[in-house]
């Protein structure tokens, strides 16, 4: 598996670090200066109760939120920030394009694009952003797709799938852009029961390659099974971190100790 | 009723088909680029463009397309002298362009708030998603915004393409002989209002019956999405092309 990667990268830059990162919504401080660092083949669970911070924290990576303060470092590139009248904003927009084209997000409710089909949904960036040959983008779609598992659907339109078959065609459009790392937010969430299996199961192969993911999640098994790196976060702040057969077994947090007893 | 009599209203008002359709989409084609430029502006969150955008929307919707039309036409030909100076007159002196410049500025008015209404109802969800992959600024908008809004609008949009055609009606005031001008005409020579107007009033309906199918054809075309699923996967293995 992905753990003995970390080791061997420790003078490359890491895929993502993050540093004393800060922000508030309002008058509410959601993060609370967190540092986090992911090396390539990292995968990294990051667990803790609602409004703990935990998807802020992930949006904040690809600017999708910006923060108050603190850097975000991808593959060794810090993302500019500038200050205006709304807050921070980026400083050079093109800079976040280019970074996020290469750092996928797998989102809660799927987002995919409901006017087109599922393959034009994963061949949309590559050809547009990326701006690939379409017959290379259509030819790797499909076997993207053929490798989630919905190969038959291509040609259907995100409404007629169910979630888990949407969220799989979410994970077919981010992998299509190449990511050197992948984003999860919650990606199992929004499912009926039946369902999450199914996703899980795309989630741990891609592990298994040894692709860069941090996960925001709630599945337990994928945290303490899949991932290297076990992150729990509270009100803000980064409560535990460890490998996960250290964490689970022995929690030093009492919270995450409450944690893991209300979800096993 | 004089069938005779209506048959040859008919041949005689068919005539002003070409200028009603020509009024109608010349004025619905140039109003829906303002009408996008007003939308944006709407949409833009800076006051210097939001205002202007909110009066003109104000004031083309408050007020009637016949005295819009009046002022455009009369209004504008008091300022003769100065129109001559800009270079002007040579538009202004045209009943057909005061007319489709009037149906413009009008329809451009309603069209601005259908579409502000249609670009609102994007998903943020899906605007994200796209972010996320690096979209932004106009291939985000060109990709993903304008296309599932133009989806949205477009049930409204048709509802006001077939009041235009209506409105072109108003222009024969100002001498333009189109379908109603050509009744008007014909009914001052003969007195026959009932069979005349009955026949201007079938070829609208004819007219809008047609406009509102190509509109129903586009909206069919456009929303696979909303449709159920194909029972089967249509031509499951030519997809390389």
């Amino acid at each position: 598996m992905s753990n003995g990667v970390a080791s061997l990268s420790s003078q490359s830059a890491p895929a993502v670090s993050i540093s004393n990162l800060r922000k508030s919504f309002g008058t509410l401080e959601v993060l609370k200066g967190i540092s986090l660092k992911a090396d390539e083949g990292d995968v990294i669970s990051i667990l803790g109760a609602s409004g703990s911070g935990k998807s802020t924290m992930l949006r904040c990576i690809n600017m999708l939120e910006v923060p108050d303060s603190g850097d975000v470092t991808i593959g060794g590139e810090t993302i500019r920030l500038k200050h205006s009248r709304r807050g921070m904003m980026p400083a050079d927009q093109r800079q976040v394009d280019r970074i996020r084209s290469r750092v996928a997000m797998v989102f809660q409710s799927f987002n995919l694009w409901s006017h087109m089909t599922i393959l034009e949904n994963v061949i949309e960036a590559p050809i547009h952003v990326q701006k690939r040959p379409k017959t290379e983008c259509i030819a790797e779609a499909e076997e993207l797709l053929a490798k989630v598992g919905i190969a038959d659907k291509r040609h259907q339109y995100p409404s007629h799938l169910s979630g888990g078959q949407q969220q799989r065609a979410a994970i077919a459009r981010a992998l299509a852009m190449h990511p050197k790392v992948m984003l999860f937010d919650e990606p199992t969430s929004a499912l009926d029961p039946e369902l999450v299996g199914e996703v899980l199961r795309v989630m741990r192969s891609l592990a298994e390659e040894g692709r860069t993911m941090l996960v925001v999640t709630h599945e337990m098994g994928f945290a303490r099974d899949v991932s290297n790196r076990v992150v729990f976060l509270h009100k803000g702040i980064v409560e535990e971190e460890g490998a996960p057969a250290e964490v689970f077994a022995a929690p030093k947090s009492e919270r995450f100790q409450q944690f893991i007893s209300s979800h096993r | 009723m004089d069938f005779a009599f209506m048959q040859e209203a008919f041949l005689r008002l068919i005539a002003g088909v070409p200028l009603t359709l020509n009024l109608a989409f010349t004025s619905i084609a140039f109003g829906a680029v303002l009408a996008m430029l007003l939308a944006l502006m709407r949409m833009s969150n800076i006051k210097v463009f939001d205002w202007p955008a909110q009066a003109y929307v104000f004031v083309f919707r408050g007020t009637p397309l016949l005295v819009q039309i009046f002022l455009i036409y009369y209004g504008l030909g008091q300022f003769r002298p100065t129109l001559q100076e800009l270079g002007l007159w040579g538009f202004f002196r045209e009943p057909y362009w005061c007319a489709v410049l009037a149906l413009t500025l009008n329809t451009a008015a309603y069209g601005s708030e259908i579409i502000r209404g249609g670009l609102q109802s994007v998903p943020y969800n899906q605007v994200e998603a796209a972010r996320a992959c690096g979209m932004s600024g106009f291939l985000l908008f060109r990709r993903i915004v304008f296309p599932i809004a133009v989806r949205q609008a477009l049930p409204a949009y048709g509802s006001e393409i077939i009041l235009m055609v209506k409105a072109t009606s108003l222009a024969s005031v100002i001498t333009m002989m189109e379908v109603t001008g050509l009744a008007a005409k014909m009914i001052s020579q003969t007195f026959r209002a009932i069979e005349v107007f009955v026949v201007a009033g079938v070829i609208y309906l004819v007219l809008n019956f047609i406009i509102t199918r190509i509109i129903m054809a586009i909206e069919w075309w456009l929303s696979p999405h909303l449709r159920r699923p194909p029972a089967v996967e249509p031509r499951l293995e030519a997809a390389h092309v």
